[in-house]
């Protein structure tokens, strides 16, 4: 084995000099010393984000990216999470679930569709693939543009200087690198304490709004979707939002099973899944079955087979993470981490590239400026969308104290709701504020259509550090959902009905 | 020791006590004058404080005054604590209604303590607003009929006629667009989809009907007085309303706002109010328009023209000369290829001299005559309806503002205002768009699309500060809904504008894209704060959305770079 690994750094030499002599390197002191100046294991948005832009800097760089197949078999392409198995073909399938509300909705604005309407699974599934083909194809090209040494193989530390990589066939190598940055990101966790849940079960994307985000496009495209709850929905955001989400899918056919715990999934003979659970309140059993059993009760960081510990990169033991510094450093000083893997950095595609962007720029000698984790807005794509930015309601009040907040809220109704003849009451608005001074905003809440577009631009407010005088000096644009929040006046502690009427 | 500077501000603290001990000098005949023009003069006289009258003669209180006021002659008014002016600013001050709005107590003197003039968002808002404070208001409204009788409720254009029924519509033709779509994401349906315009139009007038009630009943709430009847001035502080049936009341109130709001122009060519509608119409229409000819390059115009395309109708808009004027005419110019490959035709440097009736009917057929803007060349066309958005007037005109002595901008009709909404007589103001100079944060819905010039035109921004200080930050993107359909693939465009002299400031915001409206706003707060390229880079996107292509805004169009967008 040793030997081997010694063939293939001395071929690796070989290579490097050869290379030397054709391309003139821009690099630091140790010119030569190393394979690249940059390895990236991981090639998801932080990974590649930070190599694309390490290599525009006149950096070598490779990255290492190597799909392990899911319980079920399943594997994918270039690109991580994000890309292959989360924001993107789950947004996707939101929009298919949409798209379902939209020809209802049609009906209502004077559109004759002939009954039947149905939805077929694999027309969908097939054209979501493709795309996340494309991307793939896409990620692929620009390494190859920019120069980005591609490998498909899991990479795992030798030393902090050198990196072994395997491939599908069981082939290795190795390179060295002066700087690595580890950016394999999370995968899904199964609840190995319950009986059948590996063998039956299949699992997807992110924690902690996967499960509902799911439920609800499956509920969106006509399927029987219950949701089982252990205690809340939406763990670490505002509450009352959270409740607002689950009613509007419990509204639109979404079945919650709160308080419930699954004991063990079973294959019946019909081929159906009985799924067995305890209600922790009454703490009665239940019985169900199911064509499908999905598990969303979180993601654990990619970290075993790195090697990390014996070469000395410092795990949190309890969730498996990598332990980072401000500037994205491991206990090693030329070890770094991004992404879902890092400890207490949101499990994030548009942080993760930040993150690695800026990374790159350091490291490269560009720039010394960190990345800000503060104020990262999000989307939880389920039916009714929720968006937010800041801190929740109880995060405020638990750092400021209760009688120093103030809550500016409203219930609106989209006009799209109108003629459509839907239920806006869980169209909802929220914003958290200083209670004295200049009332600066701390955290912005908003549940209706196009939650993601609607925040977007008010977390860059809240960058600017903005007061609710200004939300209430901005223009509305009219007719806007977005509007409201401009037109927001009821504070919570007033007690007065916050329905919004007319226009 | 009292000094006489004490003295005099003393007395103008406590001008009640000055009165009662002094018996009405000589000086004050003329503001008696005054004041008999007020139904209570007593009441307004005890407001007055003429220093003239109790200061004793010989002293030096002449220099003090000139020093304290400005102002050495006597009499020297004071009301409510407040410095007027002498004689001829107190006339002055009269006249304008200064004096009153000084002298409290209208409610006493007049009908009502606010009239608002036109009963649309900004009348409404204001009225309630006012009555909210326990001021006495009045509301006037009354749609005058167009030309082919279309006329509706409470709320002004917005509610009935504008933004509201044009953002249905044009949803109606995004479910259609959405429909299509669905297909490509898994949903089967039949192929057969129509498009029923009296089903359309019911529900819109529907909704509008309940807002249009919704108003109503607020008002009454509110205790403010709503009359449907035409204001217009016959005095300064009086009002002539005519109801339906042509009857008529006198109202008089201490302040007034207009809020009459604008209407749509009409060309003044053979045909036009006889055979042609306007966006008043529209959304009324009992019929389908059919082949539909759209006049102008307005926001109105495309956007109808959109709606109406996106329908599956047959839309040509015919165009003077540029799209969009004011807008940023590159995001003008995109929102129209747009269009243009979502199949509305465009007839470019034509203007329509004569519209005939082919045909009477539910829609006839109207022949359309145009001649070229550049050549000799003459255009004939046929279709089912004419629809006219050419501009709008304000609604200044025939109100008795001359009456009022409101002055008002010849050209376009239009009333200047200062920072207050005042107009250049004192207790009138005005609101809306019948303002001078008022920027307007204008959406506009194209089709599928929808585009948003945000504060100013790349134009605009390069006159202010100069083509050298500005730099332009754009892109093209493709929204992740339309990837799977496979449609406008990097037609859709973000571009903002920098101020380099000043931190890289944005000044200017410009999107091309789905949802434009609720992209922008968040942005419209964030610009109010004046946010930097810095801070926008620094600010973390919301993925996948397609605002989040504005914090990851790097090609400069100085650089010629690629905007075509890849991957996330």
């Amino acid at each position: 084995m040793a030997a081997l690994c010694s063939k293939h750094r001395l071929k690796h030499l070989q290579h490097l000099c050869s290379f030397g002599f054709k391309i003139p390197r821009r690099n630091f002191a140790g010119k030569g010393k190393y394979d690249y100046d940059l390895v990236v294991i991981g090639g998801g948005s932080g990974g590649l984000a930070c190599s694309k832009e390490a290599a525009q800097l006149g950096q070598k760089v490779a990255v290492l990216d190597y799909v392990e197949a899911s319980v079920r078999g399943t594997t994918w392409g270039l690109g991580g999470t994000c890309v292959n198995v989360g924001c993107i073909p789950k947004k996707l399938m939101h929009q298919a679930a949409l798209l379902g509300t939209a020809v209802k909705d049609a009906k209502k604005y004077g559109w004759k569709i002939p009954e039947p309407v149905s939805h077929d699974w694999a027309t969908m599934s097939q054209a979501v693939q493709n795309h996340v083909k494309s991307l793939n194809w896409g990620h692929r090209v620009q390494l190859q543009d920019r120069k980005v040494k591609y490998l498909n193989m899991k990479g795992s530390l030798v030393d902090e200087h050198t990196i072994r990589g395997m491939n599908a066939k069981g082939k290795e190598m190795t390179v060295t690198a002066r700087n690595v940055v580890i950016a394999t990101g999370g995968r899904p966790k199964y609840p190995t304490h319950v009986p059948g849940a590996l063998e039956f079960g299949i699992s997807m994307m992110k924690w902690p709004h996967v499960g509902l985000e799911c439920a609800g496009f499956l509920t969106g495209i006509g399927l029987d979707t219950t949701v089982m709850v252990r205690s809340i929905a939406l763990r670490g955001f505002d509450q009352q939002m959270s409740r607002l989400v689950t009613d509007y899918m419990e509204a639109y056919g979404t079945r919650f099973s709160w308080d419930a715990v699954p004991k063990k999934v079973e294959k019946l003979p019909s081929g159906l899944l009985q799924v067995t659970w305890t209600d922790t309140q009454s703490k009665q059993e239940h019985q169900d079955a199911f064509n499908t059993v999905l598990w969303a009760v979180g993601r654990a960081p990619e970290t075993k087979t790195l090697n990390l510990k014996q070469v000395g990169v410092e795990l949190n033991e309890d969730t498996g993470k990598v332990i980072v510094a401000a500037d994205e450093r491991t206990s090693m000083s030329n070890i770094f981490a991004i992404g879902d893997i890092a400890q207490g950095r949101p499990e994030l595609t548009p942080t993760a590239i930040k993150a690695g962007k800026l990374l790159a720029r350091r490291l490269a000698g560009h720039s010394s400026q960190l990345m800000n984790y503060d104020n990262v807005p999000t989307t939880v794509f389920t039916p009714l969308e929720y968006g937010c930015v800041g801190l929740s309601e109880e995060e405020a009040e638990r750092r400021c104290g209760k009688e120093n907040v103030e809550v500016y809220h409203a219930f609106y109704k989209p006009l799209e709701f109108t003629v459509a003849e839907r239920d806006a009451g869980q169209c909802y608005i929220k914003v958290v504020c200083e209670g004295h001074g200049d009332q600066r905003v701390l955290g912005l809440h908003f549940t209706g259509p196009n939650a993601g577009e609607v925040t977007q631009g008010f977390a860059l407010g809240l960058q600017c550090g903005f007061t609710y005088a200004q939300l209430r000096d901005t223009v509305g644009i009219h007719p806007t959902c977005a509007e409201e929040l401009t037109k927001i006046n009821i504070t919570k502690r007033s007690g007065l009905d916050a329905t919004v009427t007319g226009c | 020791m009292v000094t006489l500077r004490m003295r005099i501000q003393m007395l103008v603290q406590k001008w009640y006590q000055v009165f009662e001990s002094s018996k009405i000098p000589q000086s004050f005949t003329l503001l008696y004058d005054v004041s008999l023009r007020f139904s209570k003069p007593f009441m307004a006289v005890s407001h007055y404080i003429c220093l003239a009258s109790v200061l004793e003669n010989g002293s030096n209180y002449q220099d003090l005054l000139m020093e304290m006021t400005g102002q050495k002659t006597v009499p020297n008014v004071f009301i409510n604590k407040t410095h007027v002016g002498g004689c001829d600013k107190t006339m002055q001050a009269h006249k304008d209604g200064l004096l009153q709005q000084l002298l409290g107590g209208e409610s006493e003197v007049y009908d009502y303590d606010l009239i608002v003039i036109g009963g649309g968002s900004g009348g409404l808002a204001c009225s309630k607003a006012a009555a909210n404070l326990g001021k006495k208001v009045m509301v006037l409204d009354y749609v005058v009929p167009t030309p082919k009788g279309t006329s509706w409720g409470l709320g002004g254009t917005c509610v009935n006629v504008g933004c509201i029924p044009k953002k249905l519509m044009h949803q109606t033709a995004l479910l259609g667009t959405a429909m299509e779509d669905a297909r490509k994401f898994g949903w089967e349906f039949s192929e057969q989809v129509t498009h029923n315009w009296e089903t359309m139009k019911t529900a819109v007038n529907n909704y509008i009907g309940s807002l249009n009630w919704g108003y109503r009943v607020s008002l009454r709430d509110k205790n403010v007085n709503y009359v449907n009847a035409y204001a217009e001035f016959v005095e300064p502080h009086k009002i002539k309303a005519t109801n339906k049936r042509g009857k008529e009341t006198f109202y008089t109130a201490a302040k007034f706002v207009l809020a009459t709001g604008e209407r749509p122009r009409y060309l003044g060519i053979p045909g036009d109010k006889e055979y042609c509608i306007t966006s008043d119409d529209l959304f009324y229409l009992s019929y389908c328009p059919g082949k539909t000819l759209v006049v102008g390059a307005s926001y109105v115009a495309l956007e109808c023209g959109g709606f109406l395309a996106g329908l599956g109708l047959d839309v040509t808009v015919m165009v003077r000369s540029i799209l969009l004027r004011g807008f940023d005419q590159d995001m003008a110019n995109r929102a129209g290829d747009y269009m243009e490959t979502h199949g509305v035709k465009f007839l470019k440097k034509f203007v329509p001299v004569k519209v005939e009736e082919l045909e009477a009917g539910t829609p006839g057929r109207l022949k359309v005559t145009a001649k070229s803007t550049e050549t000799d060349e003459v255009f004939e066309g046929e279709y089912n309806t004419v629809l006219i958005a050419v501009g709008r007037d304000a609604c200044t005109g025939n109100i008795g503002l001359d009456k009022a002595g409101v002055k008002v901008n010849p050209k376009n009709g239009k009333i200047p205002v200062n920072d207050e909404e005042q107009t250049n007589i004192p207790h009138i103001y005005a609101i809306g768009d019948i303002l001078e100079g008022k920027w307007e944060l204008t959406p506009v819905a194209i089709q599928a699309g929808k585009l948003l010039a945000h504060s100013i035109s790349l134009k605009r921004a390069v006159e202010l500060y100069g083509q050298e200080n500005l730099e332009v930050f754009h892109s093209l993107f493709w929204p992740l809904e339309y990837t799977v359909p496979n449609r406008d693939n990097n037609r859709c465009y973000a571009k903002i504008i920098c101020n380099k002299l000043d931190n890289d400031r944005v000044i200017g915001f410009h999107y091309l894209g789905p949802n434009a409206g609720e992209v922008t706003q968040g942005f419209g707060t964030a610009m109010k704060c004046g946010v930097t390229k810095e801070q926008l880079d620094n600010t973390i996107g919301i993925h996948p959305t397609c605002a989040e292509i504005f914090t990851t805004m790097e090609v400069t169009k100085r650089s010629g770079g690629d905007i075509n967008q890849a991957g996330c």
